[in-house]
């Protein structure tokens, strides 16, 4: 059994009669010691999946679901005292920003001993002296030099990428099975950003811990990743193992998002991209997503939503999947094609 | 006059100081934000400054736009040296330099219709009448991919991607020949980004306009840059064509950026990045080589003498062992 199973997640915001969709009947699920990619531009319910999961998405946000179990339990019939016990605990998360994360107001050792005392160990929640000891040994476990000194340290003492190793140690004062960092390394210059990485994939690795990461940064996927679910204005649109999924995807969004990175256009004078932007809650196709941006698109995508299918553990939403070469398969040669031109006119 | 053509930007050992208090009874302390940075750029190149946050670049576009007067070194604009130029000839350069900012939901005036905020930079230089001034900024317009009808729009009504192309445009109003774009797609989702970094290269083909394009994103700066500056606490460590830069850098720090830059096609390969820790505070910056604290090529003589740019085999490199990092293999990228 997977150790966090999601099915038919949808998040929506607004009022009844006008909801904006933030999150549209999503499946979801991650093996214990499994890496899952998150991934998809701003708005499409990356970061919004991640609240619902941890019970954060306040009024007037609604959430339902038709299945939503951590580690064996049903998280929406918890308890608030047992989602408290569990949150921070088992089930631990961090943010973008970590300087935001953390209380400026107190050190670093207040903090770590906080957790400690909420979700360490018998002996840790007894005495300062074991909190002591194991926030020490957090630190060093997510690479801090000087330990000792920086227990002592306020947040504003601390740069970007020590703030965000202390968020990752107080993460992990729970010993959580599944961590879900939210664009942990966005806000970070580049070498720390491939030391935080590191750190977390090797703490995974190590604890057979679970990790969740949420970006928007393929390549940040593509090198820790072992799965990948691409979002797409709420909806997962593609899912399948890496490097498999990047290097024949089949979802015309996906391969789209592939070819406007300047990576993939080393040598040429143009970057591919894509027209048109992401649809907001007033100009939500009514079945096809990406239709109006799609160069695939057929009159078929723009009146039946396609079902979010395939095998293997490779699944596309999209009436014609493409193949190994790219091209759109099924019947599309024969399809009917779109009524009027589906892009409009914006480079 | 007979003498060739003056750069249109000529920079030397530009330096920008800044004196920070550090509180009751410390004293003050002195940050070199830019510590002697020289190039040059002529019309329609782009030049590229890369490098971590506290690494000077943003202060190097705050002295190039002359909104900061700089501590020490000169800076010439089209020929003329601003710090000595006097008020009005500064007046007359400020429009050769235009400015597009990373953020545009903050660089743009949220009570200002688009047209209006387009129309603001003529209006200062006041050069045309009403008529001509509305002309120009519909076919400013259209040159950057805005319809007509977003004329009469408040920026709140756009999205990132094209609010940035209104601050593009805005930019370009004044017809200048040097725009300084500082992380100007650091803010954009991926496939905005491809949009606007083509229409940055449509303008400059079409424009002749010079870009200094200011990114920690070396896969953009790849595609959009001629010449490539990448610099360190304050100091440029290297400078070089961009294709000689990406084929052998001679720098160990441009090579640790090129190493922790993450790559579609980089696998798992976490062993192969070398550089350790993080940049050092700018209030304490270490003596010799600025990088000598996290070099895996540091040597005693990269702690006590800084070394100087000089050429070494198609690169200028500021490294005491430039020869050797250019034997060993490239990181993988």
């Amino acid at each position: 059994m997977a150790l966090l199973e999601i099915r038919g997640l949808t998040v929506s915001f607004g009022t009844s009669r006008t909801p904006l969709i933030a999150v549209d009947h999503l499946d979801f699920a991650i093996d214990a010691g499994e890496i899952v990619g998150l991934v998809g531009e701003s708005g499409s319910g990356k970061s919004v999946t991640a609240l619902a999961v941890l019970g954060l998405v306040d009024f007037p946000g609604k959430v339902t679901c038709t299945q939503l179990t951590f580690d064996g339990r049903e998280l929406p019939a918890l308890s608030a005292a047992g989602r408290r016990a569990m949150l921070g605990g088992k089930l631990a998360m961090i943010f973008q920003d970590p300087l935001a994360s953390l209380d400026p107001c107190y050190t670093v050792e207040y903090q770590l001993g906080e957790a400690l005392r909420l979700h360490g160990g018998t002996a840790e929640r007894r005495s300062a002296k074991a909190r002591r000891a194991r926030a020490l040994e957090l630190l060093r476990q997510v690479e801090i030099p000087d330990a000792p000194a920086r227990l002592r340290a306020y947040p504003h003492q601390l740069s970007g990428g020590m703030a965000q190793r202390v968020m990752i140690a107080i993460a992990l004062a729970g010993q959580p099975r599944l961590l879900i960092a939210d664009e942990p390394t966005t806000a970070l210059d580049v070498t720390v950003q491939a030391q935080v990485l590191d750190l977390l994939v090797r703490l995974a690795e190590e604890r057979g811990m679970a990790l969740v990461l949420i970006t928007h940064d393929l390549a940040v996927v593509a090198e820790t990743a072992h799965r990948v679910v691409v979002m797409y204005a709420g909806q997962a649109v593609e899912s399948g193992p890496l490097p498999a999924l990047f290097d024949a995807p089949r979802h015309p969004y996906t391969k789209a998002l592939l070819e406007a990175l300047p990576e993939h256009n080393r040598g040429r004078a143009r970057l591919q991209a894509i027209p048109g932007v992401v649809p907001g809650a007033r100009d939500r196709p009514p079945a096809c997503l990406l239709a109006p941006r799609c160069p695939f698109a057929r009159a078929r995508c723009t009146v039946e939503a396609p079902p979010f299918t395939g095998a293997e553990g490779r699944r596309a939403r999209c009436h014609f999947p493409l193949d190994a070469s790219g091209r759109p398969g099924n019947d599309w040669a024969t399809a009917a094609p779109l009524p009027v031109p589906a892009a409009e006119g914006v480079r | 006059m007979s003498e060739p053509v003056a750069p249109l930007l000529a920079v030397q050992g530009l330096a920008r100081h800044y004196v920070v208090s550090r509180g009751f009874l410390r004293g003050k302390a002195v940050v070199r934000a830019l510590d002697g940075v020289s190039f040059t750029l002529t019309a329609g190149r782009t030049l590229a400054v890369v490098g971590e946050s506290g690494c000077g670049k943003s202060t190097l576009a705050r002295a190039v736009t002359m909104i900061e007067s700089p501590t020490a070194g000169t800076l010439a604009v089209a020929g003329i040296d601003v710090a000595r130029a006097d008020r009005r000839a500064r007046r007359r350069l400020r429009p050769l330099v235009q400015m597009v900012f990373q953020n545009p939901y903050a660089s743009l005036n949220p009570r200002k219709k688009v047209g209006a905020l387009l129309e603001e930079p003529l209006v200062i230089q006041g050069t045309h009448d009403a008529a001509a001034r509305r002309e120009r900024v519909h076919a400013m317009m259209a040159r950057v991919g805005l319809r007509p009808e977003h004329h009469e729009r408040y920026p709140h009504m756009f999205s990132g991607g094209q609010r940035q192309r209104v601050a593009i445009a805005r930019a370009l109003m004044s017809e200048p020949r040097l725009v300084v774009a500082d992380e100007p797609v650091s803010a954009l989702d991926v496939s905005i980004q491809a949009q606007v970094l083509n229409l940055l290269m449509d303008l400059r083909d079409q424009l002749g306009v010079a870009y200094l394009f200011i990114s920690h994103n070396l896969d953009v700066v790849r595609q959009i840059a001629d010449d490539v500056l990448v610099m360190y606490l304050g100091h440029g460590v290297e400078h070089a064509p961009r294709d000689a830069l990406f084929a052998r850098p001679g720098h160990p720090y441009t090579r640790a950026l090129l190493a922790a830059t993450p790559s579609l096609h980089g696998g798992r390969r976490r062993a192969a990045r070398a550089v350790r820790g993080e940049p050092p505070s700018p209030l304490a910056p270490p003596g010799g080589c600025p990088f000598h604290t996290r070099c895996p090529y540091v040597v005693e003589r990269c702690t006590v003498e800084r070394p100087l740019l000089r050429p070494v085999g198609g690169t200028v490199v500021a490294c005491h062992r430039a020869e050797d990092v250019l034997a060993d293999p490239m990181p993988v990228h």
